[in-house]
């Protein structure tokens, strides 16, 4: 591992900005939200009661919450990208899109240092690192398939217009049971996603001790002193 | 067409139906067909002056269920009307004639109301080995296809054969069953989905094309609106049962008896688009959910590949017969979560070594 400071001997970064921050646990919630919800419609659980069907609903709540959490985990993606345009360093597209050499090098890197740990060679990214951000673009595209297979299958149970849009998603994939069967197979690409992410933020606040789990909270990261220098002027030459 | 030909009115006449009859199987197509009152009208005016249409109802890689819901359609003008008044230049199933003056027909047929015949298509084209799966009188279903699609007024596809290839394309689909849009080169085919379809929507679109001259409006998967924009699901009588979370769980429980939602014994009415609910099988006495069977999705294209049908989701593809998407998933969880545990130990072991290190090199440590 590097060679850490002390404490006083960090400087504090801010890294993520509070729409990034609010987008992460809006995210976080209505993903969570959605896999407990679409678990239990491919697999409603069995609620035995004797009343009469008029007057249960709870599948239909389910469903309902389902939809809902759909609309703003959808709308809070799109603005997401919007802010890949107009937020800070940290937060803008190009991070998560690999097209220099030098973010494949960094991939590499950390695959060696972190999760193969067989070099202890530092990482220079203050915010995602470059494995991480292209993991994310990978998540990006799970949320696009995500939101285009949930809203074919939503086009043919809505009057509104919107869900609409996305009805022509449906015909291509093959008909509504190939789609709903590609929305519920995502769903575990959620599931793992979700556990590894959790252990690999509590591995670097761990290891890099530079405060990521509360830095998706505050914004702040504790960054060594004089590494930002040092970053900064390898990318100028 | 020919003025000499009597009207379609006229020949119900002369059978013996009467003026009532007629009219009672006007409104019921209408209705059918979703018309307001004044389509009934032009309905009745249409077949009360228009003679007969010329069709040619051919059979390719089918088991003849579509011909057999037909001529069993509840409304007896149904069979009256489209079979012996309106279709049946040529059929092979149907026609008295055999052999050569059976062709002789077909020749005649589409020689002499040439741009004025429907084409229905019974069955889906096989186009492996230049078709030789499905040869009727020497010559390949393609070739024939292509013959008498080509100055056809308009082409119906009956059933999911033609308009999907059912059974026959499914995996791995050994005589390249394919459904005839595919092969009309450009053509408007109509699909009439359903294993079979339903004989009042099969009516309902001829009859639409004779009243109307122009062909029903499609969705984007050529089905005629009118029957297939909702989900067998949407028109349901058990949606109530589903909305409250009410489900059969094995075939012979208490649920089964009481009538509950079919969901999970793998019913497919959420992503089935037909009419089964509103229009009903066999004079409308019943429909497969309604006997306390799930839908098998018989008007989707590769349902038989979307197997097994008593399960809510097919199997997961690649991985052997019982595995389910969930059980895979499962499997992935478990995977990830162990190569979690190994790594957090390695992570801990080299910790240790640094915190040591840490302890012995500055006295303000962190650890
Ligand atoms: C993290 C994102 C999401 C996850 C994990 C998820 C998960 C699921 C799962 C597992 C199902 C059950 C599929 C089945 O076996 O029948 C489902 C159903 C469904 N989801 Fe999602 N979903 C997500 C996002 C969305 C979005 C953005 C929409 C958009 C409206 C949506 C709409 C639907 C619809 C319409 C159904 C079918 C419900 C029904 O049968 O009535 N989902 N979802
Ligand atoms: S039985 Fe099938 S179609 Fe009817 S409500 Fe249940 S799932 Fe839907």
């Amino acid at each position: 591992m590097k060679e850490k400071k002390e404490a006083e001997h960090n400087e504090t970064v801010y890294v993520w900005q509070l729409p990034v921050r609010f987008y992460h646990w809006i995210n976080a919630l209505s993903i969570l939200v959605l896999c407990v919800t679409g678990f239990l419609i491919g697999y409603p659980i069995a609620l035995q009661n004797s009343a009469e069907a008029s007057f249960g609903y709870w599948f239909g709540t389910v469903r309902f919450i389902h939809f809902v959490a759909a609309f703003i985990f959808f709308f809070n993606f799109v603005y997401r990208l919007y802010w890949g345009f107009v937020g800070n360093k940290y937060a803008k597209w190009d991070n998560f899109i690999p097209y220099r050499k030098s973010q494949w090098q960094e991939v590499l890197d950390v695959l060696k240092v972190d999760i193969l740990m067989v070099s202890k060679k530092p990482i220079d990214s203050v915010g995602h690192n470059a494995l991480a951000s292209l993991t994310y673009f990978f998540t990006f595209l799970a949320f696009l398939v995500q939101s285009l297979t949930g809203f074919g299958l939503y086009a043919a149970m809505s009057k509104s217009f919107f869900p609409k849009l996305f009805a022509w998603i449906v015909p291509i994939l093959g008909g509504d049971f190939n789609t709903r069967m590609i929305h519920h197979i995502f769903m575990w690409l959620f599931i793992v996603f979700a556990i590894i992410h959790i252990y690999l933020v509590f591995y670097h606040d761990y290891v890099e001790r530079r405060g990521v789990t509360s830095s998706m909270i505050g914004g702040w990261k504790f960054i060594e002193k004089g590494h930002m220098e040092e970053v900064k002027k390898k990318v100028k030459v | 067409m020919n003025e000499t030909r009597p009207t379609v009115y006229e020949e119900l006449q002369a059978k013996g139906h009467s003026r009532r009859d007629f009219m009672k199987f006007c409104t019921f197509i209408g209705a059918a067909l979703g018309l307001e009152s004044t389509g009934i009208a032009q309905v009745v005016k249409a077949l009360e002056t228009k003679s007969r249409l010329p069709v040619v109802w051919l059979h390719f890689q089918e088991c003849t269920c579509c011909s057999e819901s037909f001529i069993r359609s509840s409304h007896p003008l149904v069979a009256d009307v489209i079979l012996d008044k309106i279709s049946l230049d040529y059929t092979e199933t149907l026609m008295a004639a055999a052999g050569h003056q059976a062709e002789a027909t077909l020749k005649n047929t589409i020689e002499k109301y040439k741009g004025q015949y429907v084409l229905l298509v019974e069955g889906s084209i096989p186009t492996k080995e230049d078709g030789a799966y499905c040869c009727i009188g020497g010559k390949s279903s393609y070739d024939i296809f292509k013959e008498v699609s080509k100055d056809a007024k308009a082409i119906i596809a009956w059933g999911n054969c033609a308009s999907a290839g059912c059974v026959q394309a499914a995996n791995p689909n050994p005589t390249g069953a394919t459904p005839i849009y595919k092969l009309a080169e450009g053509k408007t085919v109509i699909n009439v989905q359903g294993c079979p379809p339903i004989a009042e929507v099969m009516a309902g679109v001829i009859v639409h094309i004779l009243a109307f001259d122009r062909i029903p409006q499609l969705d984007s998967l050529g089905r005629p609106k009118a029957f297939y924009s909702s989900r067998v699901h949407d028109t349901c009588y058990r949606r109530p049962n589903y909305d409250a979370g009410l489900f059969v769980e094995s075939w012979d429980d208490e649920n089964a008896k009481k009538g509950y939602c079919l969901y999970k014994m793998g019913c497919r009415g959420p992503n089935t688009y037909n009419s089964c609910g509103v229009i009903k099988w066999n004079n409308g006495v019943s429909f497969p959910i309604q006997s306390g069977h799930p839908c098998i999705g018989c008007s989707e294209a590769n349902f038989w590949d979307n197997g097994p049908f008593y399960k809510h989701l097919a199997n997961f593809p690649g991985f052997g017969i019982e595995s389910t998407a969930d059980k895979v998933g499962i499997g992935l969880g478990a995977v990830t979560v162990a190569g979690i545990a190994a790594h957090a130990v390695v992570t801990n072991i080299r910790k240790r070594k640094e915190i040591m290190k840490g302890l012995r090199t500055t006295d303000n440590n962190i650890a």
